[in-house]
């Protein structure tokens, strides 16, 4: 690791500024598989798709439930543009329970109106949220 | 001349309405300041939006895609009369509620009064029901109507609109998707502005953008994962979602803005009639007591 610092990361929803601060790591789901970003990264940008966004900061680790949204990644900074972003504490349990029930009913009884794409990433959203809270 | 009843209940009516447009400029004094805070707030996504997408769209060029607008296409709507056989979505964002002075009725004039646009040619979704009151008493074909969306914005609102127009866009259905709102200069000033969502305009974004971030660009080169043309695949929906979103947030504080100047100017007017009216009551009351005056006088002498 080239440098000790670290680097920045932003987090920014359509409604605030989820979170800025200097960190040692980052890890999140993309289209592409799970990746962990360090400092120094190459420039990239990358789609979020929904699961568990883990933040080490020196002192402590974060974890919050990321949805969608896109990452720009550059060597001393990381954005990344988020639709929804929920720290555990904002997550409703129950909800996110019925959520999960509702998408696999309706992934196991599919029918040829069913959209599929739309039941799995109502299920990955729910998973996401109850793996968080754990 | 009006007697002096008549003067004191006109006056005090209109105390009673300066009363009620006092308290609405307060309160849409409040309200201005939370759209305000609320619309700096989100802000940076929209910027930092506005910039990825410029990028990439620099970057990938003159590429076919269904969401941009390819060269061929871009040259005939340079002729204003691109491929006729499609119609034209328009966003419009106006108020709910009216007393807002000239808010509602600039943006609408800006889809009525267009140089250009046919009626025919328009599907109108309108955001706010004073829109789709004049758009309907006018004509216009209204595809659909959603007024809670203006009370207070949601990101999940803006969303459902774009993907359904999106929808559409993709089927055929419509050829160009604009949007027209007030934009949020500041409290004093508001600009009704009509804008293009879809297709992107690569050719305009470039010539904007294309100074600044050259330089930005040249110390960076981007990579992305997926590959250009499916990651725009995804972020157009999203960019244009985001573009929806951040003109309600900057109609909404323009509305609010738009009333408070409304109801300023209102009470000071209404202050104005009250000196007017004061002062006529003054000289009826002195004119009364000087005929009374005359009167007893009048009578004194006849007696005397």
């Amino acid at each position: 690791m080239a440098d000790k610092n670290g680097f920045l990361l932003r987090i920014i929803t359509p409604d605030r500024v989820f979170y800025e601060n200097q960190v040692d790591m980052v890890e999140f789901n993309t289209t592409e598989g799970e990746i962990g970003i360090l400092p120094g990264h190459i420039p990239m940008t990358v789609i979020v798709k929904p699961g568990i966004l883990n933040i080490s900061e020196p002192e402590a680790d974060k974890e919050a439930a990321l949805h969608a949204g896109f990452a720009e990644i550059l060597p001393e900074s990381v954005t990344i543009l988020a639709e929804i972003v929920e720290w555990p504490g904002e997550i409703d349990e129950k909800r996110a329970m019925a959520a999960k029930d509702r998408a696999e009913e309706r992934l196991h009884n599919r029918t040829p109106e069913t959209d599929i794409a739309r039941a799995e990433t109502a299920l990955q959203r729910a998973l996401a949220r109850i793996q968080v809270l754990k | 001349m009006a007697s002096m009843r008549d003067i004191k209940r006109r006056k005090s009516s209109i105390q009673g309405t300066q009363q009620i447009t006092k308290a609405m400029k307060l309160v849409s004094t409040v309200k201005l300041q939370r759209a305000r805070a609320s619309a700096e707030r989100s802000k940076d996504y929209f910027t930092c939006m506005f910039d990825t997408v410029n990028s990439i769209l620099k970057r990938v060029g003159h590429v076919e895609h269904k969401y941009l607008a390819s060269s061929t296409s871009e040259d005939s709507a340079g002729a204003e009369h691109p491929d006729g056989a499609k119609k034209k979505a328009v966003i419009v964002i106006t108020s709910n509620r009216g007393l807002a002075g000239g808010y509602n009725s600039n943006v609408i004039k800006l889809i009525t009064r267009h140089p250009v646009w046919k009626k025919e040619d328009l599907q109108v979704y309108c955001l706010g029901n004073k829109g789709r009151e004049a758009f309907t008493r006018s004509g216009y074909e209204v595809k659909d109507c959603n007024s809670d969306i203006v009370e207070s914005p949601v990101y999940a609102d803006a969303m459902v609109l774009s993907e359904r127009l999106l929808k559409s866009f993709a089927e055929g259905e419509i050829g160009e998707i604009y949007l027209a709102y007030t934009a949020f200069k500041n409290t004093v000033s508001h600009i009704p502005t009509l804008l293009r969502l879809l297709p992107v305009d690569t050719g305009n974004s470039k010539e904007e953008s294309g100074e600044n971030t050259e330089t930005k660009e040249a110390s960076a080169v981007m990579n992305f994962e997926p590959e250009d043309t499916e990651a725009l695949d995804m972020l157009i929906p999203k960019y244009v979602t985001s573009l929806i979103y951040g003109a309600l947030r900057e109609a909404i504080a323009s509305e609010n803005g738009a009333r408070m100047q409304a109801m300023d100017s209102a009470t000071s007017n209404a202050e104005e009639i009250i000196s007017d009216l004061t002062l006529k009551y003054n000289r009826a009351r002195q004119g009364s007591i000087t005929q009374e005056l005359t009167e007893i006088i009048a009578g004194a002498e006849a007696l005397g």
